[in-house]
């Protein structure tokens, strides 16, 4: 077996992992200040509404943290979901996959970019 | 009634002189509270069929030797207690991922291969006259490496590894633990003649951190987190060559 340094891999790891901690911090916060607190009543919806969040966008430093917080995880979901592909039994298309995958998150960092300094 | 307890064995024959595809065959032994599963196929052996085939050496989990698929999960059988399956039988198979040779033997060749590979030894640059004296290390410079060495080369991890099942081009857990032990180590000078096999694509990059390797470890080596660390540092060291370009690389 001629084995030889991977060196692209490093790059999708490392993103893959600071996705993983970016999701597993910050995700479950959102889902809990969106999708629980407001409706359980523990927080005014008034400070969760449409109109104030988009007003947030204003500020350089959310677009910031928006961008960390959802093109990591970008990277972390198109690792993940390119070795369980591959381990499900679509090894065959192992070569393919990255493109596929990684590609996919490129697709979507361009997507969080126009959405924040574009549209916003 | 005799108080007379028997439990029974149904072991994985195979006989590729005899038969094209492996079959099996049920023993019935005495049950002792005291017995392990090797005792049980060591009594087999001697007393009921002496044709049955099966690795074992040291008898008290240090020579890796006996491992072996006990009810479906890789163990060494000198330290499989029977008394924690009776009375139900016991199914004895040799470690999945691996050619069965003969019974419950197994061919070791493909890991034999992946382990020369990471040069699993200390590697100077330059080796200093024996009338220096040896390498001397401090308790906590071996505390960096000592759990990674404790590896017993049972392969227990590489039946355990559902990447391995997979992908047999794997380098696998406990080539890569034992490789990641000497790269540890402070008298060691060889990680980069390791790198290309640990840091290839069938290396740490392959495995996808089920952790099933560090659970059925008889020896607590905890390989997962040997693959893990090497990614973390790996990873660190890329992106610091990308950043300084000019720095040391290790």
């Amino acid at each position: 077996m001629n084995y030889k340094e991977h060196k692209s891999e490093p790059f999708w790891w490392g993103m893959f992992s600071q996705g993983g901690v970016i999701a597993a911090l910050l995700i479950p916060i959102h889902i809990f200040l969106g999708g629980i607190a407001v409706h359980l009543g523990l927080i005014d919806a008034e400070l969760m509404s449409h109109e104030r969040l988009t007003g947030l966008l204003q500020n350089p430093l959310v677009k910031l943290y928006l961008c960390v917080l959802l093109i990591f995880t970008l990277y972390h979901a198109a690792h993940r979901i390119r070795f369980t592909l591959a381990e499900i039994g679509l090894h065959s298309l192992a070569k393919v996959l990255p493109f596929l995958c990684y590609g996919g998150a490129l697709v979507g960092t361009a997507v969080v970019l126009y959405i924040l300094w574009v549209l916003f | 009634m005799s108080d007379h307890k028997t439990i029974k064995i149904t072991v994985l024959r195979y006989r590729p002189e005899e038969e094209d595809a492996p079959t099996e065959q049920t023993y019935e032994v005495e049950f002792r509270d005291d017995w392990v599963v090797l005792d049980a196929l060591n009594h087999i052996k001697d007393h009921i069929d002496g044709t049955l085939s099966f690795r074992w050496s040291c008898r008290m989990g240090v020579c890796g030797s006996c491992g072996m698929m006990v009810n479906g999960e890789p163990k060494l059988t000198c330290a499989a207690m029977l008394r924690d399956y009776y009375p139900k039988e016991v199914r004895v198979e040799p470690l999945v991922n691996f050619p069965i040779v003969r019974d419950l033997v197994t061919d070791m060749t493909d890991f034999m291969d992946k382990l020369k590979a990471v040069k699993p030894w200390i590697i100077r640059e330059e080796e200093k006259p024996v009338s220096e004296g040896e390498y001397r290390q401090t308790p906590d410079q071996l505390k960096d490496y000592k759990q990674f060495s404790q590896c017993i080369n049972c392969m227990l991890c590489y039946a355990a590894c559902p990447v391995y099942g997979l992908e047999h081009d794997f380098v696998g857990p406990a080539a890569i633990a034992l490789g990641h032990r000497y790269n540890l180590d402070s008298r060691d000078e060889g990680i980069q003649q390791r790198q290309h096999v640990i840091a290839s694509k069938e290396g740490i990059w392959e495995c996808t951190y089920v952790g099933e390797c560090s659970v059925v470890c008889p020896k607590h080596v905890d390989p997962a987190e040997a693959i893990q660390q090497t990614k973390v540092a790996t990873t660190t060291n890329r992106f610091k060559s990308l950043v300084m370009p000019w720095g040391n690389k290790t």
